[in-house]
């Protein structure tokens, strides 16, 4: 049979599957820098344009005009990262303790975090909307942000991790040597997670920088827009410019693939490990 | 036998245990329980968050239970919701099969760029694919289907076509994602299970159906609750793919839509938060339904318990 390349017998249905998989996948992302290129009419023309244009900086010119983009892209920069870094304290410190320490209680807690889980984010919106605007913290990040904090998978990937990559007989030297809890988790526990806190901290940068409703909810000044609620901002003039649409979609999305590109392997890691364990 | 000290130990580790997981359940008190069980009062009053609360009983829920457009909501969202996420998780399945034969080179490349549509935002996709929906009789998609001789379709306003093009939305998005769990899955399958069943003579449909299928039942079972739980709560794709007209209109008007629209298009907190409850029960309901079913797949072969 046709051997040649390593192509084994009956290989060839499976890559062309693979292929189309993967052109399907791609196509839209590709589409999208197209129609970022071209001028809105571009998109009317039979056969459809298919090849890159030259209207790459005046559509992307026009998104300036429409949205404050770069303020959106800061807030969101700004927001994505200040919950992660929040998230990854709360989580491991939770993590640490229901890893290591006995207390009373204890399963209840954990069981607790499991429950909360289970209920779905909208069951609490109204209220969650009255508390922050009775705080005063409508269209701002705070307001934005403060629901990301909780974060049960977090405790669950740390308490994980850190029981099963910190030794104990290290916990019990540290504490011989007369070194407080804190020290421990500082010294000896926060450098063994490293791995995780990549792990976590993808997932919860990766959900915050595409949640929608909440942000939608809350950021109604465009000065305090997220890039999401940004650019579904920009789908609601009467007629729409689609090539400046896309272009914003384009530009809030490549910063994305580059972190994707660069670490894919964690990204794709993080989804196993995050839903199964 | 404990000496003082080891007690003090002891104490001092409670301690700790109770204030490493205070930050958690101060945040779950104030932003997590107080609101989950506020809303539950609220689904009994009257409110539409100025003024004072009045307790109307079950009017709220007989309000919304004799809305034909809750029940539209409702259909709709299951409509979306089968046709986004079932023909994923099959396709998910074969997709990882294929990527998990040894012989397939460029694993990694498929790998990364079937999964690269979900790192795109919800809003990115409903954006993108908004327009390559478009109702204009030149769309991309009319383009596609008029390939294969079909008429073109107004993807934005008609029934069936809003529901299509936020399907492929769905399923765009996420089928990579389940193709990954997948694939971990196939992964911890150990070999040898397969080698024993080819020495005794079993062919790959029969090794699919009688070691793979069933080993990869708690995957299958994740990835069905995880879409169901996911599905009732779409949003963001319908309320972006349709723009400012979203809300007005009821072709793709999900759930959550409905709830989002009483509360803050219209200041009726009461029956937006009654909603929110029948929400709970319907995908408690459906998750435990599914998981439930998805059990009952391949219960009777005979296989090693799942674990890690």
């Amino acid at each position: 049979m046709r051997k040649s390349k390593g192509l084994k017998k009956g290989t060839l249905p499976v890559y062309i599957v693979l292929w189309i998989a993967s052109i399907l996948s791609i196509f839209p992302f590709y589409w999208m820098f197209v129609m970022a290129t071209r001028p809105s009419a571009a998109y009317n023309s039979i056969p459809p344009t298919l090849l890159p244009g030259d209207q790459l900086v005046e559509n992307f010119m026009k998104v300036l005009d429409t949205i404050p983009f770069f303020q959106a892209m800061w807030n969101t920069i700004l927001l994505c990262t200040t919950v992660t870094l929040a998230v990854l304290l709360i989580s491991s410190l939770a993590g640490f303790a229901f890893a290591k320490f006995q207390f009373l209680g204890k399963n209840f807690f954990f069981i607790l975090i499991l429950l909360t889980m289970v209920i779905p984010p909208q069951l609490g919106l109204i209220p969650q909307f009255y508390l922050v605007s009775q705080l005063g913290w409508l269209d701002t990040l705070l307001g934005a942000g403060v629901l990301f904090l909780l974060n049960p998978l977090g405790i669950f990937l740390m308490r994980q991790y850190i029981s099963e990559s910190v030794p104990d007989e290290l916990m019990e030297a540290a504490k011989l040597d007369g070194c407080s809890n804190f020290r421990i988790f500082r010294s000896i526990v926060l450098p063994i997670i490293k791995p995780a806190f990549a792990t976590l901290g993808i997932i919860v940068f990766t959900l915050v920088w595409g949640e929608f409703l909440w942000q939608f909810t809350v950021l109604r000044d465009p000065a305090s827009y997220t890039l999401q609620v940004a650019l579904a901002s920009l789908n609601n003039a009467f007629r729409v410019d689609f090539g400046m649409l896309l272009s914003g979609v384009f530009w809030a999305t490549v910063p994305l693939i580059i972190i994707f590109l660069i670490f894919n392997r964690w990204f794709i890691s993080s989804i196993t490990e995050g839903s199964i364990k | 036998m404990k000496s003082t000290t080891q007690m003090s130990e002891k104490k001092k580790d409670m301690l700790s245990g109770y204030l490493y997981i205070a930050p958690f359940f101060i945040i779950f008190g104030i932003i997590g329980l107080y609101p989950a069980v506020f809303s539950i009062v609220l689904a009994f009053q009257d409110w539409n968050g100025l003024g004072e609360m009045d307790f109307v009983g079950l009017n709220n829920f007989v309000v919304v239970l004799q809305d034909p457009l809750f029940w539209k909501s409702l259909y709709n969202t299951v409509i979306i919701g089968l046709m986004g996420t079932a023909p994923q998780l099959i396709v998910g399945i074969i997709l990882a099969y294929f990527l998990n034969m040894a012989v397939i080179r460029f694993t990694n490349f498929f790998r990364v760029t079937i999964f690269m549509p979900y790192i795109t935002s919800m809003v990115a996709v409903a954006l993108v694919f908004g327009v390559f929906f478009s109702s204009s009789e030149t769309a991309l998609a009319n383009y596609v289907i008029g390939l294969f001789g079909m008429d073109p379709v107004s993807w934005k306003t008609s029934e069936w076509g809003a529901k299509i093009a936020i399907s492929l939305m769905v399923f765009w998005r996420w089928v990579g994602y389940n193709t990954i769990i997948y694939l971990a899955g196939l992964q911890s399958i150990p070999k040898d299970l397969y080698e024993a069943a080819t020495i005794d003579g079993a062919g790959k449909v029969q090794q699919f159906l009688h070691i793979t299928i069933p080993m990869l039942k708690p995957f299958i079972i994740l990835t069905v609750f995880m879409s169901t739980v996911g599905a009732l709560q779409l949003f963001a794709e319908p309320a972006v793919f349709l723009g400012s007209s979203a809300f007005n209109r009821d072709e793709a008007m999900t759930v959550v839509m409905y709830l989002y629209r009483d509360a803050f298009n219209l200041g009726s907190f009461g029956t937006a938060s009654a909603t929110a409850v029948l929400l709970l029960i319907i995908i408690v309901g459906a998750a435990a339904l599914n998981t439930w079913l998805t059990s009952g797949v391949g219960r009777k072969q005979k296989r090693r318990a799942f674990k890690k």
